[in-house]
């Protein structure tokens, strides 16, 4: 039976998505998908739900909520002190809600993104084998107020599901995001070397699910490069000197120096930083 | 890095990048296209996707690169016995575009930088058959070669907040058609009624990589036309087989 969610208020920045949309990088098609893969495949392995099943990606405010029918739930990630019907819920932890329950969430604690999954997933348009919403792809690319969102109602109770699951969250307050030398590393002077390995930046407020943007810039006398591929992760630096790190709905090439590869990790942890904090690249040689 | 073409690197734990000589050219682009072939090919089961830009190539892995050495001796033998002729069929697409000030909005610009007047400005990028590099920055962006050097501008220094949708532009030389509104940085010179993204279409784009296009001006009340015919999905567009 079809069950839905109504939207009674949408948060800061609210979207579905699920592991990406692979495969249509040659029309141009960003892959999209979870910002922080980790908290959300955490999510959906708690309740038992496929790798791709999707989930509602959260962004500093939470929505609110209300159910019509029975399910059960799960959030990871960001923590913003979660309620069900104004009663204080956890992360991490299956949440059995009724018919008429209303979800909302408080104070943003720590992390920058939460995850909400649903049993069985939200039931939302495949469009080019993802569920991920995008603008231009997807009929909508984030929630609005007054919005309702399917799923399948859910009367098994949360005996039947997987409980003791441990899930971390030191990621998301550590402050070191793993990297690799990008294609062009080698072109970097010896002194924007040093100010990469040693330096903290601060995320500047230009930071959505494209792109993150460091406050700091480097003195930078590189010029464009030829048009190359670029992908989540991918450290770019522009002519003034700006390092961007491209998040999961980038483009697909681009035209500025790579000069660094944030890793899968890395990529999960800058989800959930704020504009404001800090960070520290972490070098690492693949062996 | 040394000079020594093709160059492997990895490009973080799931990717490994394969740069050939840096240029913009029909004979490296044939190269990349038949290696991009052979690795898809053999390698199917293990890649998610293999993406080409003028030079290089991406291969991005479903998991973790466990030894990035032996993969990358396995795509170096791929590469060597990938096909060197030209066995790729192309299409020439004739794309009507509509040269009015109204839509050039940098024609002037071009105009006076260039010293050329407009109707070479229009003569000049409408001669040559150019050919699809590859897709990319937005869905359905393609990659013009070969514009005539006389047509070469640089981008803006400040990107356009708006580019609007179908608008044809000029970058450094490279030429394109913005497929939706977007901001960009390109100077434009005119607008094609066309769609080049369709979500739902199989495949959501017509023209593909390594095909032909060709422009052909038309004025502002065909243009009109045309959209309408568009919108009414009657109309179709001019292609035929391709042997250079």
């Amino acid at each position: 039976m079809k069950a839905k969610i109504q939207v009674l208020q949408p948060g800061l920045y609210s979207s579905i998505q699920d592991i990406g949309r692979f495969g249509f990088r040659k029309y141009g098609i960003p892959q999209s998908g979870v910002m922080d893969s980790y908290a959300a495949k955490m999510s959906n392995l708690i309740l038992n739900n496929s790798e791709d099943a999707s989930v509602l990606e959260i962004t500093q405010m939470g929505p609110k909520l209300q159910f019509s029918e029975a399910t059960l739930i799960t959030i990871c990630g960001a923590f913003m002190n979660p309620k069900l019907n104004e009663k204080n819920i956890f992360n991490h932890s299956i949440i059995e809600v009724k018919s008429g329950d209303v979800l909302s969430f408080g104070k943003l604690e720590y992390g920058c993104r939460a995850y909400l999954a649903i049993s069985g997933g939200f039931m939302v348009d495949k469009v080019l084998n993802s569920y991920s919403w995008y603008e231009g792809i997807t009929a909508v690319f984030k929630l609005k107020k007054g919005d309702e969102l399917f799923y399948k109602r859910e009367n098994q109770s949360v005996g039947q599901k997987n409980s003791g699951i441990r899930v971390l969250t030191n990621y998301i307050k550590d402050n070191s995001i793993t990297a690799f030398k990008g294609p062009e590393y080698h072109l970097l002077s010896n002194q924007q070397e040093q100010q990469l390995n040693l330096f903290s930046f601060r995320i500047d407020q230009k930071n959505n699910r494209m792109a993150i943007q460091m406050q700091e810039p480097l003195i930078n006398e590189l010029k464009p490069i030829i048009t190359g591929p670029v992908i989540p992760g991918t450290v770019q630096l522009t002519p003034s000197g700006n390092i961007i790190v491209l998040m999961r709905d980038c483009q697909t090439t681009g035209g500025y120096p790579r000069i660094l590869q944030v890793s899968e990790d890395g990529i999960n942890a800058l989800s959930q930083r704020l504009a404001g904090g800090n960070i520290k690249f972490d070098l690492q040689i693949l062996k | 890095m040394s000079d020594q073409y093709p160059h492997f690197s990895s490009m973080g734990d799931k990717a490994i990048l394969i740069e050939f000589e840096p240029n913009i050219s029909e004979n490296t682009l044939q190269t990349v296209l038949n290696c991009k072939k052979s690795i898809e090919n053999i390698l199917c089961k293990v890649i998610v996707e293999v993406i080409n830009t003028y030079s290089s190539l991406l291969v991005i892995y479903m998991c973790t690169i466990g030894d990035v050495y032996s993969e990358v001796l396995s795509l170096k033998a791929l590469i060597a016995e990938a096909n060197i002729g030209k066995n790729i069929n192309s299409k020439l697409y004739h794309i009507p575009v509509c040269y009015d000030e109204e839509y050039g909005l940098d024609l002037h610009l071009l105009a006076t930088q260039n010293k050329l007047s407009f109707s070479e400005i229009i003569r000049l990028h409408t001669n040559p058959i150019y050919t699809v590099y590859f897709i990319g920055f937005l869905p359905g962006f393609l990659y013009l070669g070969g514009l005539d050097k006389m047509l070469m501008i640089s981008r803006k220094s400040t990107p356009r907040i708006k580019v609007e949708k179908g608008a044809v532009g000029i970058g450094e030389n490279q030429t394109g058609i913005y497929p939706k509104s977007s901001p960009g940085g390109w100077q434009i010179i005119g607008n094609s009624p066309l769609e080049f993204f369709d979500k739902n279409g199989q495949p959501p784009c017509q023209i593909s990589v390594g095909d032909k296009v060709k422009f052909y001006t038309v004025s502002r009340l065909e243009y009109l036309n045309i959209s309408t015919e568009i919108s009414k999905n009657n109309f179709q567009l001019k292609s035929e087989n391709y042997e250079g």
